[in-house]
C-alpha cells in the first residue's frame, strides 16, 4: 500500500476497517472526536458496517459487548473521563471473554481535567481498569504508522485470547498527522463457536458475566489468570533504542517516548551515553526484558507525562537491582525533549548515577 | 394417552428459584411458550437484566447474553444490528428499565430498535430486599421507604409505557398483567404481537407486565393479585397504548 499523510484518529479508524472492524459505537469527547466521525463515513461504505452514536459512554461499550457476542469486530473509543465510563462493560468484556477493541486517547485529569495530552490513565489501564480480577491487554502506540499496526494487531490479540485490548495513545499522538503505510490485514480466526448467533437446532448457548457459586467464580478467576499469563509471557512487547552502549537508560512510552528520544539525542551531543527503553504493551508490561538490562546498566531515568504511575512497574521490574530516576508533567503539558535532557543533566552525574526518586 | 400439558421446547428442565406467588416464572413461561408457538427458538436471542431474573439464562432454552444491571437494551441492540434477522429480547425488571437503565432503554426506543423489551413491574427491588423502586406506588412502604414513599422526597412512580408511546421509534406498547387466567392469556397474546412485530422490522416494542411480588410486598399470593387490580393498576392503567399499523413503522434501528 502506498504512504498516506493521516491524522492519528483517523489512522486508527482506517486500520479498524482494514482489520474488519464492522461494529463501532461510541460517544463524542475531545480529542478523539475523529474517530467516530471517521468510522461513520467509513462503515457506511463497508459491507455489514454498523455505526451507532450511542446516547453514553456506558451504553457504547455495552452495544460492543452485543455486537462481539454475535461475532463482529468491534470497536468503541472515548478519551479519560468516557473511559471511567466504560469500565463496567470492559469488566464485563474480560468475564465473559469476548474481544473488543477499546481506543483511550487521554487526555489531563482527573475529573474533566482539559484536552490537553497526558499520560494519566496509565494506572487505571493496566490495572484492570474495572471491578474484579481482570487484565486488559493495553498496547503504546508512539507513532502514526505504530497506531496503525497496534490497532490491527489489537483485533487479532482481542480474538486470539478472546479477551478486550486497549489502545492507549493520547491527545497528541490522536490530533497529529504523520505519514502512514497500512499493512495487509492477516485472516481473522474467530471459530463461529464462541459466536451467539441464536442456537438453530443445536444446545443453547450462554454468555455471562454472573456466576454465584463461589468455587466456580473462583474457577473461573483462575481460568482467566492462565490466560493472562500465557499473554504475559508470549505478548510483551519492546523497542531498545541506542541502547547498546548506554550507560543511562531512560524509560518511557508513547509520546513520554517521542520526547524521551529527542532528549537522548541531546544527551548524546552533550557526551551522556543515554538509551531508551520504550515499553510497546503496557500490560503485560515487558518486565523480564527490562530487568535484563539491569544487569549491566544501573542506572535508569522514567519520564512520563504523569506525576509517577509507569515508574511503579519499572521499579516492580528493577527490584532494587538499579537506580530510578524520575521526570513528570502531568496535567496536559507537553514538556520539549530540551526540557527533559536539562532535568536529566541536572539529576545523572555519570560518576555517581542518577538522583533517586523518592 | 393424548399429551395436553408439558414444557415448553424453549425452557429448560430446571426448578425455578423464584418465590411463591411471584409473576416472573409465569411471564418465563409465556414467552417460552410464544418462542414455540412462533417456531423461533433456533433464532431467538435473549438478554437477561440484573435483579430477580438474573438468572433467567438458566431457565430459558435459547441462547442469552446476561447484560449489566440496565444495560439490556444497549447489549441488544449490538447483537440486533449485527444479526438483524434473529429475533432479540430485552428482559428487564423496573430498576433496571425505569432506574439504573432508563437511558439505554429510552434510546433504544428512541432509536427504534427493532427489538422487543419485556418489563417486568412489580413496584418493587426484589432480589435486593424489597427497597424502593422508580414505580413503587406513593405511600408504598418498603425497605427504603420505611414511612411510604413521599413524592417530595422519592418523587413519583414513573409511567414508562406512557413516557415510551411518545417516541416515534416505538411500535408497538401494552400494558398487561399476570394475576389472573385470563390476564395471563392476554399478557401471553401481547408477548407474541411484540415478537411478530419484530419479525415484521416495525421497530420497538414493550410489553410491561405488572407482576405480584408477594415476598416484598409483605402480601399473600392472594393478597398481592388483588393489589394489583386494586392499587397498582389505578397508577399503571392496563390496555394496549400504542399499536403502530405496518404503513406508519418507522423501521429504525438499521444502517444504510
Amino acid at each position: 500500500m502506498n504512504k498516506v499523510l493521516m491524522q492519528g484518529n483517523k489512522v486508527i479508524g482506517e486500520a479498524a476497517i482494514l482489520a474488519g472492524c464492522r461494529f463501532y459505537a461510541g460517544y463524542p469527547i475531545t480529542p478523539q472526536n475523529e474517530i467516530p466521525e471517521y468510522m461513520s463515513e467509513r462503515l457506511r461504505q463497508v459491507e455489514g458496517g454498523v455505526f451507532i452514536q450511542s446516547e453514553s459512554e456506558i451504553a457504547a461499550i455495552h452495544m460492543v459487548v452485543g455486537a462481539s457476542a454475535a461475532g463482529a469486530r468491534a470497536m468503541t473509543s472515548s478519551s479519560s473521563p468516557g473511559i471511567s465510563l466504560k469500565q463496567e462493560g470492559i469488566s464485563s468484556l474480560a468475564a465473559c471473554q469476548l474481544p473488543a477493541v477499546i481506543v483511550n486517547m487521554m487526555r489531563g485529569g482527573p475529573g474533566l481535567g482539559n484536552i490537553s495530552p497526558a499520560q494519566g490513565d496509565y494506572f487505571q489501564a493496566t490495572r484492570g481498569g474495572g471491578h474484579g480480577d481482570y487484565r486488559v491487554i493495553v498496547l503504546g502506540p508512539a507513532t502514526a504508522q505504530e497506531l496503525a499496526d497496534l490497532t490491527m494487531d489489537a483485533f487479532d490479540l482481542a480474538d486470539a485470547y478472546r479477551t478486550p485490548v486497549m489502545i492507549l495513545a493520547d491527545g497528541m499522538m490522536g490530533q497529529m498527522m504523520e505519514p502512514v503505510v497500512f499493512k495487509e490485514p492477516k485472516p481473522r480466526v474467530y471459530p463461529e463457536r464462541h459466536m451467539m448467533r441464536g442456537a438453530g437446532t443445536g444446545k443453547h448457548k450462554i454468555i455471562r458475566g454472573l456466576i454465584l457459586d463461589p468455587l466456580e467464580m473462583e474457577e473461573h478467576n483462575w481460568t482467566l489468570e492462565r490466560k493472562y499469563r500465557v499473554i504475559a509471557q508470549q505478548e510483551t512487547r519492546h523497542e531498545l533504542y541506542r541502547a547498546e552502549d548506554a550507560e543511562l537508560i531512560l524509560v518511557a512510552y508513547g509520546t513520554g517516548a517521542r520526547i524521551a528520544k529527542g532528549a537522548i539525542k541531546r544527551l548524546r551531543e552533550m557526551g551522556i551515553k543515554a538509551g531508551l527503553f520504550r515499553p510497546i504493551t503496557l500490560w503485560p508490561f515487558p518486565t523480564a526484558e527490562l530487568r535484563e538490562l539491569a544487569k549491566r546498566n544501573k542506572d535508569f531515568m522514567v519520564f512520563e507525562l504523569s506525576t509517577g504511575q509507569v515508574v511503579e512497574d519499572v521499579r516492580l521490574a528493577l527490584q532494587g537491582y538499579a537506580r530510578i530516576g524520575f521526570h513528570g508533567r502531568p496535567g496536559g503539558v507537553v514538556p520539549t525533549p530540551a526540557e527533559l535532557a536539562n532535568v536529566i543533566i541536572r539529576q545523572y552525574d555519570p560518576k555517581q548515577g542518577i538522583a533517586e526518586h523518592q | 394417552m393424548k399429551k395436553v400439558f408439558c414444557r415448553p421446547k424453549s425452557m429448560t428442565d430446571t426448578v425455578f428459584h423464584y418465590c411463591a406467588g411471584c409473576g416472573h416464572s409465569i411471564t418465563h413461561r409465556l414467552i417460552a411458550e410464544v418462542i414455540d408457538e412462533m417456531d423461533i427458538r433456533g433464532i431467538t436471542i435473549g438478554v437477561p437484566p440484573a435483579g430477580c431474573a438474573v438468572l433467567a439464562y438458566k431457565y430459558f432454552n435459547v441462547d442469552m447474553i446476561e447484560a449489566q444491571h440496565g444495560r439490556g437494551p444497549a447489549t441488544a441492540t449490538g447483537i440486533k444490528r449485527m444479526l438483524p434477522d434473529r429475533v432479540v429480547f430485552s428482559y428487564q425488571g423496573d430498576g433496571d428499565l425505569a432506574a439504573i437503565g432508563i437511558a439505554e432503554s429510552f434510546h433504544a426506543a428512541n432509536r427504534g430498535e427493532n427489538i422487543t423489551v419485556v418489563f417486568i413491574n412489580n413496584a418493587v427491588y426484589g432480589m435486593t430486599g424489597g427497597q424502593m423502586a422508580p414505580t413503587s406506588m406513593l405511600g408504598q412502604k418498603t425497605t427504603t421507604s420505611p414511612a411510604g414513599r413521599a413524592s417530595l422526597l422519592d418523587g413519583h412512580p414513573i409511567q414508562i409505557s406512557e413516557v415510551f408511546t411518545l417516541l416515534p421509534g416505538t411500535a408497538y406498547i401494552e400494558r398487561c398483567t399476570v394475576n389472573s387466567p385470563a390476564a395471563i392469556l392476554k399478557t401471553k397474546k401481547a408477548i407474541r404481537k411484540a415478537f411478530e412485530y419484530q419479525l415484521d422490522c416495525r421497530g420497538f416494542s414493550l410489553v410491561e407486565i405488572l407482576s405480584p411480588c408477594p415476598t416484598n410486598w409483605k402480601m399473600t399470593p392472594i393478597e398481592s393479585n388483588r393489589w394489583i387490580d386494586e392499587v397498582m393498576s389505578k397508577k399503571f392503567p392496563l390496555g394496549v397504548l400504542k399499536d403502530l399499523p405496518a404503513g406508519e413503522a418507522k423501521k429504525g434501528g438499521k444502517t444504510p
